[in-house]
């Protein structure tokens, strides 16, 4: 009988990231690796363009141009938000494995999102108005 | 019971042999404080005796009818239908994941039978052992040869949920984690090699989807935490006896 669709499998990790039917921890869950693939195509854009420096005073003079473009500005603010949801929920899961608020993990990630928040906020306001 | 009737739509997950897996919706009048296991029982009485699904004691003690209802992992004979859609809606009723459908909702629950048996998880135990057990201040002496059942049912309704164990066939899974838990570490030191490995309490990344769907109250994303402790305190220390 063909029941393989319903047995554990590398190639259904894209289930990790469908929403329907989690509870909040699954968010958290989604959030984490939404965050880290984030931060991880980040690294890769940030070497490359690193790499552009090296072809001299006018490369290097178009990429500073390039980085007071807007737009360029909102994907760094994005790179800060997923750092920052990415390190706190990281912090609720070593609180959670030490069994410190386990019982209490709902509370602790919206806690730590509500900080998470506020603090890309502050982050946003100082970036758009430096 | 409710006066009032609703009407709803029931979509079963159907798949029988080498059959691709399809949905076949009956369309249901129900009283809403009715149970989910009711609704897909009269689908069965009296609509189409071919519709194959798993239950027996109907009261959330033997862990047989769990399914997931609209997506979600619940155990049917205690999840109200009017709790889990409306007059008018849907209810879709697939089998749990993560294990082989044997036909429509009934899955084969064997691996995680085998699993429960490798870390010696036990169905009943003394009730001083028992977590969740409030002993009373006239509770006679000598109170080891008293014994319950275990809080979990096996009905693997954790299993399903967990977004890990949907990547990995190998991963023990949140009950048979549980169940080492339960069984303590200082009691059974061979439970050790069996939990601190990749597909044992490593491969947790704290969803907490067991807990959640638990209808049992067992909270095992809570005991794997405790094991994981349990595990760093007997690494801990091995240090300092090698020492």
């Amino acid at each position: 009988m063909d029941n393989k669709h319903n047995l554990p499998s590398p190639a259904k990790f894209w289930t990790w990231f469908n929403p329907i039917g989690r509870q909040t921890g699954g968010w958290a869950f989604i959030l984490n690796r939404v965050t880290a693939l984030g931060l991880t195509f980040y690294l890769f854009l940030h070497l490359v363009m690193l790499g552009q420096l090296a072809q001299g005073p006018e490369a290097y003079d178009g990429f500073v141009a390039l980085m007071h473009n807007p737009i360029i500005i909102i994907g760094e603010l994005l790179v800060v938000a997923a750092g920052i949801l990415h390190g706190l929920n990281g912090v609720r899961i070593i609180l959670t494995t030490f069994g410190v608020s386990i019982t209490r993990q709902k509370q602790l990630f919206y806690a730590l999102m509500a900080v998470a928040v506020v603090a890309i906020l502050v982050f946003g306001i100082r970036m758009f108005t430096a | 019971m409710s006066q009032n009737k609703w009407k709803i739509t029931l979509k079963i997950h159907r798949q029988k042999e080498a059959e691709a897996p399809h949905f076949d919706e009956f369309a249901l009048d129900v009283d809403p404080d009715e149970y989910v296991l009711d609704a897909v029982e009269r689908v069965w009485a009296f609509m189409d005796r071919t519709v194959c699904f798993r239950h027996a004691c109907h009261h959330s003690t033997c862990g047989a009818c769990g399914m997931r209802v609209n997506g979600v992992e619940k155990l049917t004979c205690i999840t109200y239908i009017r709790d889990v859609t409306q007059d008018g809606g849907t209810l879709k009723v697939e089998p749990l994941r993560n294990f082989p459908v044997i036909s429509d909702l009934a899955v084969d629950m064997g691996s995680l039978y085998s699993r429960l048996d490798t870390v010696g998880a036990r169905s009943v135990l003394p009730v001083t052992q028992a977590e969740a057990e409030k002993k009373p201040a006239d509770w006679p002496a000598g109170d080891e040869q008293y014994i319950r059942l275990a809080d979990c049912i096996e009905c693997g309704l954790c299993i399903s949920a967990c977004p890990s164990a949907a990547t990995s066939s190998d991963y023990l899974g949140p009950a048979v984690l549980a169940g080492a838990q339960a069984n303590g570490l200082k009691r059974n030191p061979e439970l050790l090699g069996l939990v601190d490995t990749e597909d044992g309490l490593w491969r947790c990344h704290s969803a907490f989807e067991c807990t959640a769907v638990c209808p049992s109250f067992v909270d095992p994303a809570r005991r794997i935490m405790d094991l994981r402790k349990q595990v760093f305190v007997e690494r801990f220390s091995r240090v300092f006896r090698r020492s």
